[in-house]
């Protein structure tokens, strides 16, 4: 728990207030892309998907390590999210097959993938407008006996269960400190604060995978700083993360390990520090104009491109 | 003008039997609609269901009232599996359009003549009240004062509609503040976030489809024992009447359906006996007293835009929780 | 040419009745008797099944060698009499009043029942010539269809909304096309054009008093299409309030059929198809070749993207609602001339068809919505060879709900992609 989560004067760029404590030593001989894991829970092996004529994904072998923080990065329609949407089975590929804590996840649908204990968060946030912030922590409970259509006729069979699963909920509210908001609709909430609430809904079911896309994506700097420490915090709690940005500050700060993706295959995985400077990944970002003047391009791949440049400049 | 006769007819329609089925209806379709988001326009084919299953029942087969009562709601059951199979998975509006096509396929079962024998063809349905006036518990004689004066049977007609009524509306109620209901509400709101909670959507809606669809089929059996059951009761309008209620009393409310039920029927006989009247009277040269009872249905168009543009919420729906605003 | 012969009369049977009862005859037991003669070209026919059914009692007989038939009956009520056409020899069938007739019972203990029988249409039409004829009607049908869903299918394309109150632009058309041909005495060409243009204004100004101010409010897809019920059905009611509740015809409706080998068609039949297919290639060109056509493919593929590469937007949409009115007023008269007949509420009977089609083709894609539109036209027309035709739209619906099971996004509709 990060007593300073909002700090008064946001530093630029946002770095987690707490030191992160990297886990080293993941991986197995060389760190390539697909290489071998000491202990993988997340396995996917020649998973490929196409969009008409178009390969989105096409990943040969990738292991996600357990208990660390893994990075998920790449340039704009690299396949992150559909690649997200098959592991979490809100996709189907087209061939592949993929396993997670050793139990094979093809063909099965995405609401068991989560009952498994891997959760997903969403780019676009997905708070439930209509329903209160308490309800929305409430939804994201396992196991419930009042959500069978016949026993939810009798509260009886479930009143001491929804108690203790809205005890628990206050806890991380509190946690996330969107308590004092617990019974306004979601919808009042600002970008951020919904990020925070989708994030401790998913905690409600206790997930021993959370995959969040783009947490950081739309969320002021103030609460940057706060989801930063929540999401190191899961780790210290024992779950794995696995999750998508394109901050590349905030990936080289809490990530463990990163796995670079472009035009849908891993080029590129290891330590955020050396998988940086790994000349496929400068290509994978640069594209053809490494040589052109960066600074000058505006275009969509911009950010990305200048990104990378402003994080090999901090390497030096 | 004969304001008394006018205000007496419409103050009839505050509790007819009509009114008590067209509010199950509703009800049925707030499930669906207000809390489930399930644009359902095949409300119609349920109500049809209902009617013919009770009425084919006793005239075909000779079944008891129960018998008749069960076969209406598993016939009621099956549609909702066969609508909800192929459409569940598919968007919102892909299910509006089965549905509504759906409600037409039976609608038009019920009429071809190629099963007249049984469904009576467009001439429809009869002769099928005795079972259940039979079940009568009052004796003979004349119940309640002024416009809510009715004989035995009417009476017992009205305590078992709007017994129904309010037994289904505790029912909802119950339901959508269970953790069953917070879950339906989820998927009104985003069915992806609530799947990816670890929650079988699919079952969810389609559970969802069914318990509106079985309010939505005895609100058919309630609307036929007053009547005859003729197929042309059960086209789309039907539908888009109590689409009409539900929006009047607020999609996703409890009261809404019911309060909106009453509203609809006291005014559409308030304007149909003024209009009439008036015609009589000759105030309004320029009106046939046919055209009086065409002009309340325009006005029924109107009313719904005008709901939906100005006040989406209904008259009991919470400003901040209407169903739609997506 | 139709040759008839009638049985004999009641009285003529009472001449037979005190004869001892024929072979065939069946319910012998009881006090009544439905009876009659089965001749063709004044040659009794024999051995054609005949049954009566009524009051949940049946019975069927074959005539004799004098083509004479009776079925005694247990009550004086009305009865259904049935003729198996497959019995009669080739080239011979019931030309009038149907091979099934009732029978109720005078104030005698007989009745005669007469079949007219005449040189053979039915049955000399093989199923070969029936499906012919059935598919050119079918792909008239499903043309006319198409003028209707090319609209729905560019509205809902470029504004999300599924339109009800096309139903009531298509009726619109042929409304207007009845005032000013028959009302006004205009000749039926320019009525139509009048009529076209007048939908179009129609288009117009629904856009703009309506869509138009409930875009700018960002109301969703969801109440835009509750909205658009309100609207159908109140001007639907507005139609019936003027017009009243009957059914008439346009000029020329009705002109007799000409033959070409199988296939009997009337000229309107043929001026309807030919209309429908250079309209439908102008509309084609329209969204293929033309810059303005070409911008309404891109709204409808991606509002957003679209507007912000410089296309009016609110322009494209304007002009897809006055075409998209104009195609479904014309789609009115040609509709006017199939069913055939104009009444108020002619478009609503058509609606579900044309959102059949368009669903069928692929919610949104305008060539989707002609090739849906021509599939569920054939359908229609083609299933009544199996089933009967007041259960026609019956099989079409049904296929709209199948391909939905296993092709979700329509015949061209391409699979969306999630999250």
């Amino acid at each position: 728990m990060s007593d300073n989560a909002v700090s008064a004067a946001p530093l630029e760029p946002p770095v987690p207030t707490q030191k992160p404590i990297k886990t080293t030593g993941l991986h197995i001989g060389e760190a390539e892309p697909g290489c071998r894991k000491v202990d993988p829970i997340l396995i996917a092996d020649g998973v490929r998907r196409t969009f008409g004529g178009l390969t989105a994904v096409d990943v040969d072998h990738v292991e996600v390590p357990r208990g660390a923080i893994t990075a998920l990065i790449g340039p704009n329609g690299a396949g992150k999210t559909t690649l997200f949407n098959l592991l979490t089975g809100f996709d189907k590929p087209d061939a592949g097959k993929w396993t997670f804590d050793g139990r094979s996840l093809a063909g099965v649908p995405a609401y068991r993938v989560a009952r498994m204990g891997q959760i997903r968060t969403f780019q676009l946030t997905k708070a439930l407008g209509l329903l209160t912030v308490m309800d929305n922590m409430l939804l994201g409970a396992k196991g419930q006996t009042g959500e069978n259509m016949f026993r939810a006729l009798m509260p009886f069979l479930w009143r001491n269960q929804e108690e203790e699963n809205r005890a628990k909920a206050l806890d991380l509210l509190t946690r996330f400190k969107l308590d004092t908001k617990k019974d306004d609709y979601a919808a009042s909430l600002s970008g951020g604060q919904r990020k925070l609430l989708e994030m401790a809904r998913a905690l409600m079911s206790d997930p021993t995978l959370v995959m969040l896309d783009e947490p950081m994506a739309g969320v002021n700097p103030a609460l940057t700083q706060s989801l930063l420490d929540h999401i190191l915090n899961l780790k210290s709690e024992g779950m794995t993360v696995l999750f998508v940005e394109h901050d590349m500050h905030m990936v080289r700060h809490i990530a463990d390990w990163v796995i670079v993706m472009a035009e849908g295959h891993v080029v590129a995985e290891g330590d955020p520090h050396e998988v940086m400077r790994n000349p496929a990944v400068i290509d994978a970002y640069l594209g053809q104009h490494h040589d052109e003047d960066l600074g000058e391009d505006q275009s969509a791949e911009a950010e990305n491109v200048s990104a990378i440049k402003e994080l090999l400049d901090d390497e030096r | 003008m004969d304001w008394g006769a006018i205000f007496g007819n419409a103050a009839v329609e505050l509790i007819s039997p009509t009114t008590a089925a067209y509010a199950l209806a509703a009800l049925g379709l707030a499930v669906h609609f207000g809390y489930t988001g399930l644009l359902n326009f095949g409300q119609a084919g349920f109500m049809a269901l209902g009617a013919y299953g009770y009425a084919i029942s006793i005239l075909t087969f000779g079944f008891p009232v129960w018998g008749a009562f069960l076969v209406g709601v598993g016939a009621s059951v099956i549609f909702a599996l066969i609508l909800g199979i192929p459409t569940l998975r598919l968007r919102a509006d892909y299910l509006a359009i089965v549905t509504i096509a759906a409600a037409e396929i039976v609608r038009l079962l019920f009429t071809t003549n190629t099963f007249a024998s049984v469904t009576g063809s467009a001439n429809g349905l009869s002769g099928y009240k005795n079972e259940f006036a039979a079940l009568n518990p009052l004796a003979e004689g004349s119940y309640g004062f002024g416009p809510f004066e009715n004989n035995a049977y009417d009476t017992w007609l009205r305590i078992v509609a709007w017994s129904i009524v309010i037994l289904a509306a505790l029912f909802v109620w119950q339901i959508m503040r269970s953790p069953w209901g917070r879950v339906i509400k989820g998927i009104r709101e985003d069915e992806d976030a609530v799947r990816a909670l670890g929650k079988n959507v699919y079952a969810y809606k389609m559970q969802s489809l069914i318990f509106g669809g079985v309010l939505g089929t005895i609100a058919g059996m309630i609307f036929a024992l007053p009547r005859a059951v003729v197929p042309s009761n059960y086209q789309t309008t039907l539908t888009f009447f109590i689409y009409a209620i539900l929006l009047l009393g607020g999609a996703a409310t409890v009261l809404g359906p019911i309060i909106g039920s009453m509203i609809f029927w006291v005014l559409l006989s308030f304007f149909s006996g003024f209009i009439a009247r008036a015609v009589e009277a000759g105030w309004l040269p320029f009106m046939t007293s046919i055209q009086g009872g065409q002009l309340r249905f325009i006005l029924v168009g109107v009313a719904i835009m005008l709901i939906v543009i100005f006040r989406p919420q209904g008259i009991f729906g919470n400003k901040k929780e209407l169903a739609f605003v997506r | 040419m139709i040759l008839f012969v009638t049985l004999l009369a009641a009285l003529t049977m009472a001449t037979f009745s005190g004869g001892s009862a024929h072979a065939d005859e069946v319910g012998t037991e009881f006090d009544f008797t439905i009876s009659g003669n089965v001749q063709f070209n004044g040659e009794a026919q024999d051995g054609v099944a005949i049954s009566v059914s009524g009051n949940g009692y049946e019975a069927d007989t074959v005539t004799d060698a004098d083509g004479r038939w009776a079925i005694g009956v247990p009550e004086k009520s009305t009865y259904e009499v049935t003729l198996d056409e497959d019995t009669l020899p080739k080239g011979v069938v019931v030309t009038k009043g149907g091979n099934v007739l009732e029978a109720d019972f005078g104030l005698t203990d007989r009745r005669s029942v007469n079949f007219f029988l005449g040189e053979g249409v039915r049955n000399t039409v093989s199923f070969f010539d029936q499906f012919v004829n059935r598919f050119v009607n079918g792909l008239n049908f499903g043309l006319l269809l198409a003028l209707a869903a090319i609209g729905v299918s560019l509205i809902f394309g470029t504004t999300g909304l599924s339109n009800f109150a096309h139903a009531e632009m298509i009726t619109f058309g042929a409304l207007m096309t009845l005032v000013f041909s028959v009302s006004f005495g205009l000749p039926i060409w320019l009525a139509i054009l009048i009529a076209i243009v007048l939908s179009g204004c129609l288009g117009y100004g629904l856009d703009a008093v309506i869509w138009k101010p409930l875009r700018r409010k960002g109301v969703a897809v969801i109440p835009l299409m509750i909205v658009s019920i309100g609207l159908s059905l109140a001007l639907r009611y507005l139609y019936q309030y003027f017009f009243g509740g009957s059914t008439s015809q346009l000029p020329g409706a009705g002109m007799t059929d000409l033959k070409f080998g199988p296939i009997s068609l009337s000229p309107i039949d043929m001026a309807s198809m030919g209309i429908s297919i250079v309209v439908l290639l102008g509309v084609a060109y329209f969204l293929l070749r033309t810059r303005i056509g070409k911008a309404t493919r891109a709204v409808s593929d991606n509002p957003s993207l679209a507007s912000a590469s410089g296309i009016d937007v609110d322009g494209v949409i304007r002009i897809v609602w006055v075409v998209g009115a104009a195609l479904a007023g014309l789609s009115g008269v040609l509709w006017a001339y199939f069913r055939p007949g104009v009444s108020w509420d002619m478009g609503f009977q058509m609606l579900l068809l044309v959102f059949a089609a368009v669903t069928l083709g692929g919610l949104g894609t305008a060539f989707g919505a002609l090739i849906g539109s021509i599939v569920v036209g054939l359908f229609v027309e083609l299933s009544t060879l199996w089933i009967p035709s007041d259960m026609k739209y019956v099989g079409a619906l049904v296929v709209l709900i199948l391909v939905l099971l296993f092709r979700p996004q329509g015949i061209l509709g391409r699979k969306e992609r999630i999250g």
